[in-house]
């Protein structure tokens, strides 16, 4: 592995580190809240993965320059399918955390293994407690 | 006017129940909240019916979204496959907002009743989508637009028991995880090729079988929609969120969503990567087919186990993904024919039993199995749709689960694999256990004292009886649905669409 190529795919590396980053508070992390945000993250770095699949080398922002013939321009499809995700994205937090808040309120508690437990004991009875 | 119809047919599918969802929140009465849902459901059924029968006579139909052109512009393709899953969706639909109305009120607090019409309209356009997109991203989108609605849904369960909050934000983590890594496929397709119409991604990923870009991306398509289906190991968000849903939810979710994920699953396996991919070719036999098995075995067992009749059913609805992998990994015209039918027939039965939980949930206000003792007396209708119900379960001749099953065993036999067609038989008997439980206790246990006879509401009952009635006449009268799910199977291994 050249320097060159680490080099050259230095967005890539941010999109993994990020998208890994995401996933693993999303498994590892018991709180509700840092849960949706692990997710968030996670759901970033693929608009991030996106956005650099449109670049084109040298390319410039693709707004069309009146008159000129040998612009190059960076694609600007990816960049639209991305406006659309980055509002999937925010409605998916919305409910999320809408979601968050009822279970607070029912629960008084946003803490997973207390939610857990909080269900086996009203299945089980106090041989549900862990 | 009808031309207009017939020209726009398949944009209509999507757009109708769109743009009268937010009617609703104009005017937020109960009544005329699920008299326009009813309205709007039944006129989309009409529209696939019309679509239907356009697709009979003609072997697909493209329609380029806003006047442009594939690939540049999104297409809304429309063959066989789809056209079945549309109508599933659009039927079904259509009976569980007659259904609705009872069970609604009883079960969701007042003030969010209008909402559920609202999001049950906005899920319907979703998944209709979902199926009838021939752009890969616009897929995504759909999903979305279905699995929000889902959540809330799944959340409206609150007010009876606090367990349903918890159960949608663990289907929101998974479906979102889910989405996204679809997505990521997508993007990673999308370096290859540059394109996002599906056919076109057909066309162009021919012969990139070392390509390793487009074998990660095929792995996260298939991890992506795995979680949506629901494949056995990717199961963990089902049966909570099937649990805790309000009955009606429960009902459409279990009928729908997870069908117009198997067969999203089913586009990106066979049409757009196909079956000349050596990786795919394996990961069918290596990774499938096992999962496949497992899935019609473990989650049966724990079905027995259960004490909560809707639980039990919700378990059973991943062992009976596990028939449909079962075909999917085969991967011949005849074991896609046998996952076909049983996209629909699944649909009928398991909407036609929780129909019958719906109207039990209704009347004892409970649906943990000591607590049905006697509903055989008391609900002598819904205890017999239900057990109709899980005779077509069981696979019982005469009933479409026979169906689905004898064309599953068939197409074991034609792959050369007759230990399947074994397995599949021992499967069904895990069946028996589980669904005789239900009914030796609607049958055979005392009535409890002070239990009067008290019938669900005609409302509720005639849906559930017209899904019992097409159990047994798509048992008997095979014709129709068999050739649709052949073409459907053509349509889907025809290489391009």
């Amino acid at each position: 592995m050249s320097a060159e190529f680490i080099i050259g795919h230095y967005n890539y590396w941010i999109i993994v580190i990020l998208m890994m980053a995401g996933l693993y508070v999303v498994l590892a992390r018991g709180n509700l809240v840092k849960k949706l945000v692990g997710l968030n993250v996670f759901q970033t770095s693929v608009f991030l993965l996106y956005i650099t699949i449109g670049k084109v080398h040298g390319g410039t922002a693709p707004i069309e320059i009146k008159g000129a013939y040998d612009v190059v321009y960076s694609n600007p499809l990816p960049h639209v399918l991305i406006l659309t995700a980055i509002v999937v994205g925010v409605s998916t937090l919305a409910v999320g955390l809408a979601l968050v808040v009822r279970v607070r309120e029912t629960y008084g508690t946003i803490e997973e293994d207390e939610l857990v437990e909080a269900d086996l004991v009203a299945e089980f009875g106090e041989a549900g407690k862990t | 006017m009808l031309d207009f119809v017939t020209e726009h047919l398949p944009a209509l599918q999507v757009v109708v129940p769109l743009i009268a969802a937010p009617v609703i929140l104009l005017y937020q009465k109960e009544a005329f909240a699920w008299g326009w849902a009813l309205l709007t459901t039944w006129t989309t059924f009409a529209l696939s019916g019309l679509l239907v029968h356009e697709v009979f006579s003609q072997e697909f139909i493209s329609y380029d979204l806003g006047g442009w052109a594939p690939p540049l512009g999104i297409e809304y393709r429309v063959d066989a496959a789809n056209a079945l899953v549309i109508a599933i969706v659009a039927g079904i639909a259509a009976l569980v907002t007659t259904y609705a109305r009872k069970s609604i009120q009883a079960e969701v607090q007042g003030r969010n009743q209008p909402f559920f019409y609202v999001l049950l309209l906005l899920c319907v356009s979703g998944l209709i989508g979902v199926a009838i997109t021939g752009d890969a991203f616009n897929l995504f989108v759909f999903l979305e637009i279905s699995s929000l609605s889902t959540y809330t849904m799944v959340a409206l369960g609150g007010r009876r028991d606090r367990r349903a909050y918890t159960a949608a934000i663990r289907y929101l983590i998974t479906g979102t995880i889910g989405a996204t890594f679809y997505v990521i496929g997508v993007g990673l397709l999308y370096m290859v090729t540059g394109t996002l119409n599906m056919a076109d991604l057909a066309v162009s990923i021919a012969g990139m079988d070392n390509n390793t870009t487009v074998q990660a991306a095929f792995a996260f398509i298939v991890i992506g929609l795995g979680l949506k289906v629901a494949i056995f190991p990717l199961h963990l968000w089902l049966p909570n969120a099937y649990t805790y849903a309000p009955s009606v939810v429960t009902i459409f979710l279990a009928a729908t969503s997870t069908k117009v994920a198997v067969y999203a699953l089913m586009r990106f396996l066979f049409t757009v990567f196909g079956i000349r991919f050596d990786f795919e070719l394996d990961s069918l036999a290596f990774l499938f087919l096992p999962l496949a098995i497992m899935g019609m075995f473990i989650p049966s067992i724990v079905a027995a186990f259960q004490v909560d009749v809707k639980r039990l059913l919700a378990y059973s609805s991943v062992a009976q993904i596990g028939y449909m992998l079962l075909g999917i990994s085969l991967a011949t015209s005849a074991s896609l024919t046998a996952t076909s039918i049983h996209l629909f027939n699944h649909a009928l039965m398991k909407a036609a039993l929780f129909m019958a939980l719906g109207a039990v949930m209704l009347r004892l206000k409970s649906t943990i199995i000591d607590d049905l003792a006697g509903i055989g007396k008391t609900m002598p209708w819904t205890t017999a749709g239900f057990a109709l119900g899980g005779l077509s379960l069981i696979g019982v001749p005469l009933t479409v689960g026979f169906v689905s099953k004898w064309l599953l065993i068939q197409a074991s036999f034609a792959s050369q694999q007759p230990w399947l067609a074994g397995l599949i038989v021992v499967s069904s008997l895990i069946a028996v256990v589980y669904v005789w439980r239900v009914v030796e206790v609607a049958y055979f246990s005392p009535v409890p004292e002070g239990r009067v006879r008290q019938e669900a509401p005609l409302s509720m009952l005639i849906p559930m009886w017209v899904l019992v009635a097409a159990n047994i006449y798509f048992g008997i009268d095979t014709d129709i649905t068999i050739r649709l799910a052949s073409l459907a199977a053509e349509a889907l291994l025809g290489g391009a669409p």
